[in-house]
């Protein structure tokens, strides 16, 4: 028991007890306490193994900075994996596991890994698993890899939800620095937001623990935040900022406590002080990585934060003058300290799970603990985000924030501005956006580069298990640019991303190379600075709010006629009708609709109107037909193309009057149809001359389709003679229905006799009442979406993007008037004379049929060619269905010379089976078109 | 994340808004010959500049198309103008 806690040290409750178990046994802490600082107060010294070799591992660090103790946490029924220990609070009840160990982190079997080091250096995987192939060892070894295990149980509420805020000034790190700019900041009138990631504002204060403006630390930070709260000044504590992005963006995560997930805020701030302090150095020596060793502002944390003495024999290696304050806190805490200056001899730690002493300059020297420090790093993680530059500062051997990005300023220990009454000023001045005066620091440091000449291994990256040998061998594998060292070795690449390895692995490259760290350089800082669940990203953008489905205004009937609805193209839609099954209701939908009548909700079908003097010039251009002919009320089907000619979409344009015309696109196509009419509306047309406007949602359609259709419409009493000669194929009337318009169009994506009629949204119910009363008595079904697409098929009508793919040109489908004689130009239109277009081997649309008891061909299947070395695919099956009409499978496939092939057998090939088709026309059903036009 | 503006609604996320093309891109008149050279340089070739950018952008909620430049280096917005031809006064 090296490490204890003591007595009237440190913030937390020592009044109350918290019971947690660590890999099976019974420890207690106090309200206050991370999950390290209990551990270590129990004198629990080791916590973890390492990733690869299984060594024993102890608490590095207090804060981020530790890479170490990573665990398994569970609470009252939800286990959260990889909770990092020295962030993670203390909760009455907590069973904390080791991760990657077995049984425990004390005893671990796989600890004989380590014997085995010698033969597994950096890059060992790449070049032992090569050979004969990767797969065969990977299951293997992602076994005995990762760290946490998953809980089987789902958490519940496990939900984050996202802030969006601005403000004047953002303030970054609640210590003295942070404290002092965020209550300048709103004293002068600013809206100030300050993010502290402690759950107690103050920072290093607590560490040094010494007065500041004449006040105990604790004292000070109250009258700082009365201060900025009273200016008006919000305050987030327990909260990280853990990404800059474009445009001074800041992502905060807000830690909610255990089992909850973070609170994601997204704040945009005029101005950003930096005020992130520094963070302790390692530094790099034989066995450094055993339990026993820590940082020695990690111990000072211990002991001002939680009141918990690192140890009581402390040998304290240090490079910098900080050595003796620090040494002097601990000594009054009741610690024997010895100070060894790093620079003069080459240390070496003694003892196995036990630190036993430490070797240097030629003695040994016992003790249970060893601080090491190697300097100090500024956070720069977020500078870097944003795209600030660097300083080599050579006297304190460290990165500083050298060019800001743009309204980014900082201030105190990141600028490497260690002493307390200068950060402050710092401080002060950045907040009011005055110059920021720089002044020499106290702090000095000794250059010291790792002794490459000692015989152990020497550890720069703890939880990887990257050691000094590797950085050398990747150097000598010409791994040089330290972004190549990071992925062969994976320096850096630990759950703590390279805080504590990252400085130690450039000091080693830098020696190694004979370079200074500069000219090294760094790796690339990314967000997040800490670990975030994904959870935190998602949010609110999850089911119906990340995707919200379109609902039918006529939803409750199709529901109470018992409705199957599903998804198509964004809207919730009837599916097929019945309870029994789905396969015979769609059956008699399809029968009912080819021997009587279909009633179809077909209101999601697009409806954009085109407007105004140039309406029908820009039709005629945005449509591959020619619509400039087209006379006021009536219907063409067309094509719209994109410029390389391919199509975008397909649907009827009805035109109303002179100057008036509707476009009814593909249902689940509006939004883009629409998005492409304003491109060409208002880039490339005089945009006051025609306008495009979206009455999808202002329109309901049925759609009554069927031998019986006629009858039904005679009944509604719309006003408009229905006779053929009055009211043929492909035309348009305006009628009435309950006082209101109503507008019938005659067209039909059935093959049968078809009407649409569209009513203003309130009268939907109404319609759709009527038809269904008039419908029943002559044997009218209500048709769900899955017949309406075997109707079609039936007659070789297409679905763009299903029958059609990103390479379909209209002359594939057989519509190739407009391409030989349109005249005027149109969207696509020179894209239609290239070679590829001119090409013969081009994909066609045709039928295919099969044996009229076969099983329905799969759609996406292969039709192939046997003729060279091996076969070739010559297209696919674009859909497939049984036909309750024509009582046989049919389908619809692209076929290269496709329509050459009619009459012949084309093999179809589908997961190693091969099947023979005929191709046929792609219109099975009344091809002549009596029905149609009846 | 980044803001753009739009000249009809203001600042707005750029989550609101997609590439439209290039700014001064003209199509082709294509009631007369065009060379499948002018076609295939008109389809696929941008000036894709380095810097100072001028690109056409669709602010989806309004419809608004626009051209914004942009420093394609910094990332800066540069400013943005309105597609449509002024009125000649």
């Amino acid at each position: 028991m090296s490490s204890s806690r003591l007595p009237g040290y440190g913030l937390i409750d020592h009044s109350k007890t918290l019971a947690f178990q660590f890999d099976g046994k019974q420890f207690q802490g106090h309200p206050g306490d991370t999950l390290a600082s209990a551990l270590l107060a129990n004198g629990v010294r080791i916590i973890a193994r390492s990733f690869k070799y299984h060594r024993p591992r102890g608490v590095w660090g207090a804060w981020f900075d530790d890479p170490n103790a990573i665990f398994d946490v569970s609470l009252n029924g939800i286990k959260i994996p990889n909770c990092a220990g020295a962030t993670t609070c203390l909760r009455d009840g907590m069973r904390v596991q080791s991760v990657n160990t077995f049984p425990t982190a004390q005893f671990d079997v796989k600890a004989i890994l380590d014997w085995f080091s010698p033969f597994l250096p950096a890059g060992f995987y790449y070049k032992t698993f090569m050979w004969p192939n990767w797969h065969l060892f990977e299951p293997t070894i992602r076994k005995m890899a990762g760290l946490g295990k998953l809980s089987e149980e789902i958490t519940e509420n496990y939900q984050s939800d996202q802030i969006h805020q601005n403000c004047d000034l953002l303030v970054v790190g609640g210590g003295a620095a942070g404290l002092v700019a965020a209550s300048a900041a709103a004293q002068s009138g600013q809206s100030v937001l300050l993010v502290e990631d402690h759950n107690i504002a103050g920072g290093g204060l607590y560490r040094r623990g010494r007065e500041i403006e004449n006040q105990p630390p604790g004292h000070w930070v109250e009258q700082q935040i009365d201060a900025i709260k009273s200016a008006g000044g919000q305050l987030l504590l327990a909260t990280t900022a853990f990404g800059v992005y474009d445009h001074n963006l800041v992502a905060l995560a807000e830690d909610r406590g255990f089992g909850r997930a973070p609170r994601l805020w997204k704040i945009r701030a005029k101005r950003i002080v930096m005020t992130t302090g520094a963070i302790d150095r390692p530094l790099t020596f034989v066995n450094n990585d055993r339990p026993g060793v820590m940082s020695v502002e990690g111990a000072l944390e211990f002991l001002g934060r939680y009141g918990v003495l690192a140890g009581r024999q402390i040998a304290l290696l240090s490079n910098n003058n900080r050595a003796e304050p620090s040494a002097n806190l601990l000594r009054e805490a009741g610690a024997n300290v010895r100070v060894l200056d790093a620079t003069q001899g080459s240390p070496a730690a003694i003892g196995g799970k036990i630190l036993r002493g430490i070797e240097f300059a030629a003695q040994t020297i016992a003790c249970d603990t060893i601080l090491a420090s190697g300097g100090l790093t500024p956070v720069v993680h977020l500078w870097r985000q944003a795209g600030g530059k660097l300083d080599w500062d050579e006297k304190i051997s460290a990165f500083i924030p050298g060019k800001p990005p743009n309204n980014m300023v900082a201030a105190g220990s990141v600028n490497g501005t260690f002493d307390l009454e200068e950060a402050m000023a710092e401080a002060r001045a950045a907040a009011l956006d005055l110059p920021v005066p720089r002044t020499d620091s106290s702090f000095q440091v000794k250059t010291l580069s790792p002794d490459r000449h000692s015989t152990g291994r020497q550890w720069i990256d703890f939880q990887h298990d990257v050691t000094l040998k590797d950085i050398e061998l990747a150097a000598r594998e010409n791994y040089a640019s330290v972004e190549h060292l990071k992925r062969y070795t994976t320096l850096g690449m630990a759950s703590d991303q390279g805080k504590t390895s990252n400085m130690a692995g450039l000091d080693a490259l830098a020696s190694i190379q004979n370079r200074s760290i500069p000219e090294v350089g760094t790796t690339t800082f990314r967000p997040p600075f800490i670990p975030v669940p994904l959870e935190l990203y998602r949010g609110a953008h999850r089911q119906q709010l990340l995707h919200p489905l379109k609902r039918l205004i006529l939803e409750p009937e199709h529901r109470a006629a018992g409705a199957a609805l599903g998804e198509y193209g964004g809207w919730l839609r009837p599916a097929w009708y019945g309870t029994g099954s789905s396969h015979e209701a769609i059956k008699q939908e399809v029968l009912a609709a080819r021997n009587n009548a279909a009633i179809i909700d077909a209101s999601p079908l697009g409806k954009i109107e085109i407007l105004g003097p140039d309406a029908e010039k820009f039709v005629n251009f945005v449509f591959y037909n020619t619509i400039s002919t087209l006379k006021p009320g009536h219907i063409r089907y067309g094509f719209m193309l994109s410029e390389r000619g391919i199509i975008f979409d397909d649907g009827v344009v009805t035109r109303i009057d002179e100057n008036r015309f509707i476009i009814s696109c593909s249902s689940s196509h509006v939004d883009s149809v629409n998005r492409a009419l304003e491109g060409w509306r208002q880039d490339g047309n005089d945009p006051d001359s025609v306008f495009v406007h979206d009455t999808t949602q202002n329109w309901s359609t049925i759609t009554i389709s069927g031998p019986q259709a006629r009858k039904i419409l005679t009944v509604l009493d719309l006003g408009v003679d229905l006779s053929p000669e009055a009211f043929p194929h492909m035309s348009f009337r305006q009628g009435n229905f309950a006082s209101d318009p109503a507008r019938i169009s005659r067209v039909s994506f059935t093959g049968d006799l078809s009407y649409e009629i569209s009513v203003p949204l309130s009268n939907t119910s109404l319609l759709w009442s009527a038809v269904i009363s008039s419908g029943k008595p002559l044997g009218a079904a209500l048709v769900g979406v899955e017949a309406l697409a075997i109707l079609r098929a039936e007659k070789g009508y297409i679905f763009v993007g299903k029958d059609t793919d990103g390479e379909t040109m209209p002359h594939d489908l057989g519509l190739s008037i407009p391409r030989m004689r349109k005249k005027t130009p149109f969207v696509g239109d020179r894209a239609l004379h290239t070679l590829t277009a001119n090409s013969e081997n081009r994909r066609q649309l045709v039928g295919l049929l099969i044996g009229k008891d076969d099983e329905i061909l799969t759609t996406g299947a292969h039709l192939i060619e046997n003729s060279g070395t091996r076969p070739r695919s010559i297209g696919y099956v674009t859909s497939s269905y049984h036909s309750p009409t024509l009582g046989h499978p049919i389908a619809l496939a692209l076929l290269e010379k496709g329509t050459t092939l009619t009459g012949k057998t084309v093999p179809v090939w589908n997961q190693g089976e091969t099947r023979q088709a005929k191709v046929v026309s792609p219109c099975l059903f009344d091809a002549e078109g009596g029905r149609l036009n009846a | 994340m980044q803001q753009f503006p739009c000249p009809f609604c203001g600042l707005r996320d750029e989550r609101e808004f997609h590439f439209a093309g290039e700014a001064g891109k003209m199509r082709p008149d294509t009631s007369g010959e065009v060379t499948q050279t002018d076609w295939s340089r008109y389809l696929n070739s941008y000036k894709n500049r380095e810097g100072k950018a001028s690109e056409v952008w669709v602010h989806l909620p309004c419809q608004e198309y626009f051209i914004m430049h942009r420093d394609t280096l910094s990332m800066k917005v540069l400013g943005t103008e309105q597609l449509r031809r002024q009125e000649e006064i």
